[in-house]
C-alpha cells in the first residue's frame, strides 16, 4: 500500500497515524454512474418508510415495517410472523449469494457503488469540496494554522456532515415504527428511549466513518475484502492498470522527445489523486481498492487530452490481462458476465427467490398448533370416561377477525369442549371467534370412553368460516390408562 | 534474529525478522486510532471499577459508589412488578369469589397468579399437574368430595381439612368399622359398594351387604350410595376411588376410616393468593359452576360474528 511506502527506517513505529485523503474532484462515465446509484440508494433509504400500504383497519398502512413491539415483519403485501422468519433467513442467504455472484463477476462492485460506507464517504467527500475547495485546497487548508477562516470551514463542514449523519440515524428508526407518529414523538420527547439511542449511536457512526474513518473502515475494519479475495478468480473483472500499455512511464516531454522510450502513463499522478483510499493503483490489484472505477475516469480525460485511446487503466479480467500482455485482444466484458461460475451463482440465488415466492403463494393464514397436556397423561372421570387436556394455539394471520371452528377426527365416541363450555353440550367441534393478526391461546378437553388403545392418533383441524379457507391441522395423540383386570 | 529484519520490497513494509522455511512475516504497523480505542476501552473499564463492585476484599468486593448489589437489583425488579400488578391484585382483593368467574380478565390473571402459587405451595401433596395419587384427590377430574364450585374450592382451601385448631374446617368422620362389623360383614359391605359401581357383579353376598349398607353407611353416603357433600361422604357409584376401589383397599378403607388432612391456608397465604389458587384448581377441567350462576355470559359467537368482515 502506497501510504506505508515511506515505512522504511529500520525501526519503523509499531503505529502509524492516518494519512489523510484528499480526492479529487472527477468527472466520467464511472463517476456519473456513482453519482446515479447514490442517488438511488439514498432515495431508497429515506424514501421507503414512507410509502404507505393500504392493509384494512386492523394492521399498520407502512409499506415497510420491521414491527419489533408486535413480533411482525410487513413488507408490501407480504406479512411475516415470527415463526415464519426462516424467509428473512432466505433474504439474508440470497444476500450472501448475491454477493458471491457479483463478486465473481465484477469484483468488488458493491464495494465501490453501492456499499453505505462508500455511499455515505463519497456524500461527505462532496460536501467537504463544495466547503474546502478540492485536492489542493484542502491540503492547504490541513496544513494551515488554526485561524479564524480554518475553524470556520471546518465547523461549518462539521455541521453539514452532522446534519447529514443525523438525517441518516434518523431515517433508520422509521422502519420500526409508524414514521409519521414517530416523527412527531421524536420531537415532541414521546419516542421510546431506543429510539433516541438509536438515532444517537447511528449519527456518531455515520459522523465518524465518513468524516474521519473512511477508507481505514474499508481496510482494517471490514471483513468483505478479506473474504472477497477468496471469491475472485482470473475472470472477475478488476480495476486493472495496463503495466504493458503504460510502462515505462515517464512525462509528456520526455515521451514526446523520445516516443519509443516510453508506453502510454505520463505519469500525471491523476488516478492516484481522485482514488478515494489514496492508492496507487499502478502497483497492481491490492486490498485498499474498492474498485469504484474513478482512477479510469481520471485516466481517460487525461488519454483524450493527449491524444491517446483510452482504458490505459480499465476493467479487465487477469485471463484478459495475460492475452493482452501477449498482443491480443480481450475479451468484452459482456462475455465476461456469464460464465459457469456466475450462471450458477445466479441460478442458485435465483432458485432460492423463487422457492420463496412459491412458498409465499402456498402457505396457509390459519394455523394451528396443538400441544397434549403430559401432566397428568389423562384424567379419569367419574363417569369412567377417560379425559385429555390439549393446548391449542390457532393463529389468525389474516387481519381481520374471523370465526374459526374447530374440530377432531379419527377418535370414536369423542367430545371435545373448552373451559367456558361444559361437558354435558359437548359434541365433536367448537368454535372461537380469532382477533384479527393475532394467536387464540386455548385449552381443550377431549373426553372419550375408556375402553380403546392406550395410544389413539387423531387430528385436530381448524378451519375459518371466511377468507383462507384451507385451515389446518395437528396430529395429535390420545392416552388412556391400561384396561383395569 | 532482529538483525534477518528488512524492507520487503514489493510492500514496502518492514518484516519481523523471523523466517520459517523461506516464508516471513510482515510486520505491518497498527493504525494509531486502534491502539487509541484500546486504550479508550481500558478507560472505560475503570469506570466500572468505580461505580460496581470489583476489587475483591477479604470478606466482601469493593461496593463501588453506586452501591449496586444482584440482590438489590432484584428487589427493585420485584419491587417494580408488585406495582404493575397493583390494579389486578386490588381488583382481585376486591371481587366476592362468586363471581369472580364472571369477570374474564381477572379470572384469567387469577389463573395465572393460581398456576404459580400452586406450584409452590399445593405440589407436593396433590402433584405437579395436579392429578393427585391415592389418598390425595385429583384436581383435574369432575369428582368433589366437598363441592367444585369456585366458592366450595375457596373454602377448602381456606380453612383446610381437619384442622383441629380451627373451628370452620372442613372435617368428616367416618367411623372404623372394625369391631363394629364382623369381617364377614365388611366383605359383604365392601362387595355391595363395589357394585354399586360395575366393579363386581350383583351376587347373594353384595345383596345382603344392600342391608348393612343401609343401616350403618346410608346416613352419610345416601341411600342410593351417592354420597353427600355436605359430610363430605364420597360419591360411592361412580369411577373415582380416592384410596382405592378394588377390595383389600377397600377392606381397610371401612375397618379403619381414611383421615386425610389439608393444611388451612388462611393463616398461611394472604387472601388473594388463595382466591388465585382458587379459580387455577376450578380451571383445570372439573370446575363446576356457581350454585346461581354468573351474570356475565360467554361471549356470543354470533355478535362477534356480526363484526368480521366478508
Amino acid at each position: 500500500m502506497s501510504n506505508l511506502n515511506d515505512l522504511t527506517g529500520p525501526n519503523q513505529p509499531l503505529y502509524q497515524a492516518r494519512k489523510g485523503v484528499y480526492p479529487k474532484a472527477v468527472d466520467g462515465f464511472f463517476r456519473r454512474l456513482k453519482w446515479g446509484i447514490m442517488a438511488v440508494t439514498l432515495a431508497i433509504y429515506y424514501i421507503t418508510p414512507w410509502i404507505r400500504w393500504d392493509r384494512g383497519q386492523y394492521a399498520p398502512d407502512q409499506a415497510v415495517l420491521v414491527d419489533l413491539a408486535n413480533r411482525r415483519f410487513y413488507m408490501f403485501q407480504i406479512e411475516i410472523w415470527p415463526h415464519e422468519f426462516y424467509y428473512v433467513v432466505g433474504l439474508l442467504v440470497m444476500a450472501g449469494i448475491g454477493l458471491f455472484l457479483v463478486t465473481s463477476a465484477v469484483g468488488r462492485a458493491w464495494c465501490g457503488y453501492a456499499c453505505p460506507q462508500t455511499v455515505w464517504t463519497d456524500l461527505f467527500q462532496h460536501v467537504e469540496r463544495y466547503i474546502d475547495g478540492d485536492r489542493n485546497a484542502q491540503i492547504r487548508l490541513e496544513k494551515a494554522s488554526w485561524g479564524p477562516q480554518k475553524i470556520a470551514k471546518r465547523l461549518s463542514k462539521w455541521s453539514v456532515w452532522l446534519f447529514i449523519a443525523f438525517w441518516t440515524g434518523g431515517a433508520w428508526i422509521m422502519y420500526f415504527a409508524d414514521a409519521p407518529t414517530l416523527v412527531r414523538e421524536f420531537w415532541s420527547g414521546e419516542a421510546a428511549p431506543v429510539a433516541y439511542a438509536t438515532v444517537g449511536i447511528l449519527t456518531a457512526t455515520t459522523f465518524i466513518f465518513g468524516g474521519f474513518m473512511r477508507e481505514q473502515v474499508c481496510i482494517y475494519m471490514c471483513p468483505w475484502p478479506r473474504i472477497q479475495t477468496a471469491m475472485m478468480d482470473e475472470k472477475s473483472l478488476l480495476v486493472t492498470y495496463k503495466d504493458w500499455r503504460g510502462e515505462q512511464r515517464g512525462s509528456l516531454k520526455a515521451a514526446q522527445a523520445n516516443p519509443t522510450a516510453f508506453g502510454d502513463c505520463i505519469d500525471c499522478n491523476q488516478c492516484v489523486a481522485v482514488c478515494p483510499t489514496g492508492i496507487d493503483i499502478r502497483e497492481g490489484p491490492q486490498i485498499g481498492c474498492i474498485t469504484c472505477a474513478l482512477c479510469i475516469d481520471a485516466c481517460d480525460t487525461v488519454m483524450a487530452q493527449i491524444g491517446k485511446p483510452r482504458g490505459l487503466i480499465d476493467y479487465c479480467t487477469l485471463d484478459d490481462a495475460e492475452v493482452e500482455k501477449a498482443g491480443g485482444t480481450g475479451h468484452p466484458a459482456l462475455k465476461t458476465l456469464f460464465r459457469p461460475r456466475t450462471l450458477i451463482y445466479f441460478g442458485i440465488w435465483a432458485s432460492i427467490g423463487l422457492a420463496m415466492l412459491f412458498t409465499l403463494g402456498q402457505r396457509t393464514r390459519l394455523d394451528l398448533a396443538a400441544q397434549r397436556d403430559r401432566n397428568p397423561v389423562y384424567v379419569r372421570l367419574s363417569d369412567g370416561s377417560i379425559r385429555n387436556n390439549y393446548t391449542l394455539n390457532i393463529r389468525n394471520m389474516e387481519t381481520r377477525p374471523r370465526i374459526v371452528d374447530v374440530y377432531i377426527e379419527g377418535l370414536p365416541g369423542a367430545v371435545i369442549w373448552t373451559p367456558e363450555g361444559k361437558r354435558e353440550f359437548a359434541k365433536q367441534n367448537v368454535n372461537f371467534a380469532v382477533a384479527p393478526d393475532a394467536v387464540h391461546k386455548v385449552r381443550l378437553f377431549i373426553a372419550a370412553p375408556a375402553e380403546g388403545p392406550v395410544r389413539t392418533e387423531f387430528t385436530i383441524n381448524t378451519r375459518a368460516r371466511t377468507g383462507d379457507e384451507r385451515g389446518d391441522r395437528d396430529e395429535v395423540v390420545f392416552e388412556r390408562p391400561e384396561a383395569v383386570k | 534474529m532482529t538483525d534477518n529484519k528488512r524492507i520487503d520490497a514489493p510492500t514496502g513494509t518492514q518484516t519481523v525478522g523471523h523466517e520459517w522455511d523461506g516464508i516471513e512475516e510482515l510486520d505491518t504497523p497498527m493504525p494509531r486510532w486502534w491502539v487509541i480505542s484500546f486504550w479508550g476501552t481500558i478507560v472505560w473499564a475503570l469506570g466500572y471499577i468505580v461505580l460496581y463492585p470489583a476489587i475483591p476484599m477479604l470478606n466482601s468486593a469493593t461496593p463501588g459508589i453506586w452501591n449496586w448489589s444482584s440482590r438489590g437489583q432484584f428487589e427493585q425488579e420485584m419491587k417494580a412488578e408488585t406495582l404493575r400488578r397493583a390494579p389486578i391484585t386490588s381488583a382481585l382483593a376486591a371481587i366476592p369469589v362468586e363471581q369472580l368467574a364472571g369477570d374474564e380478565r381477572l379470572y384469567q390473571a387469577a389463573v395465572e397468579g393460581g398456576r404459580a402459587a400452586f406450584k409452590v405451595h399445593c405440589v407436593q401433596c396433590h402433584g405437579s399437574g395436579a392429578a393427585g395419587s391415592v389418598g390425595y384427590p385429583n384436581l383435574n377430574d369432575d369428582d368433589w368430595l366437598w363441592g367444585g364450585d369456585m366458592p366450595a374450592i375457596h373454602y377448602t382451601l381456606t380453612n383446610g381439612i381437619r384442622q383441629p385448631d380451627h373451628d370452620e374446617t372442613r372435617f368428616s368422620q367416618m367411623p372404623a368399622f372394625a369391631g363394629v362389623l364382623s369381617n364377614g360383614e365388611i366383605d359383604a359391605v365392601t362387595s355391595y359398594v363395589r357394585s354399586l359401581s360395575g366393579l363386581e357383579k350383583a351376587s347373594a353376598k353384595s345383596a345382603s351387604g344392600a342391608t348393612l349398607f343401609s343401616n350403618n353407611c346410608a346416613s352419610c353416603h345416601g341411600v342410593d350410595g351417592k354420597g353427600l357433600r355436605e359430610f363430605g361422604a364420597p360419591n360411592l357409584t361412580d369411577g373415582i376411588w380416592l384410596y382405592g376401589g378394588d377390595k383389600a383397599s377397600l377392606t381397610t378403607t371401612v375397618n379403619n376410616a381414611r383421615y386425610g388432612v389439608m393444611p388451612r391456608w388462611n393463616n398461611r397465604l394472604d387472601p388473594v393468593t388463595i382466591k388465585m389458587l382458587a379459580a387455577y384448581v376450578h380451571s383445570l377441567g372439573g370446575g363446576e359452576a356457581n350454585p346461581a350462576p354468573a351474570a356475565t355470559p360467554a361471549p356470543d359467537p354470533a355478535k362477534v360474528a356480526a363484526n368480521v368482515q366478508p
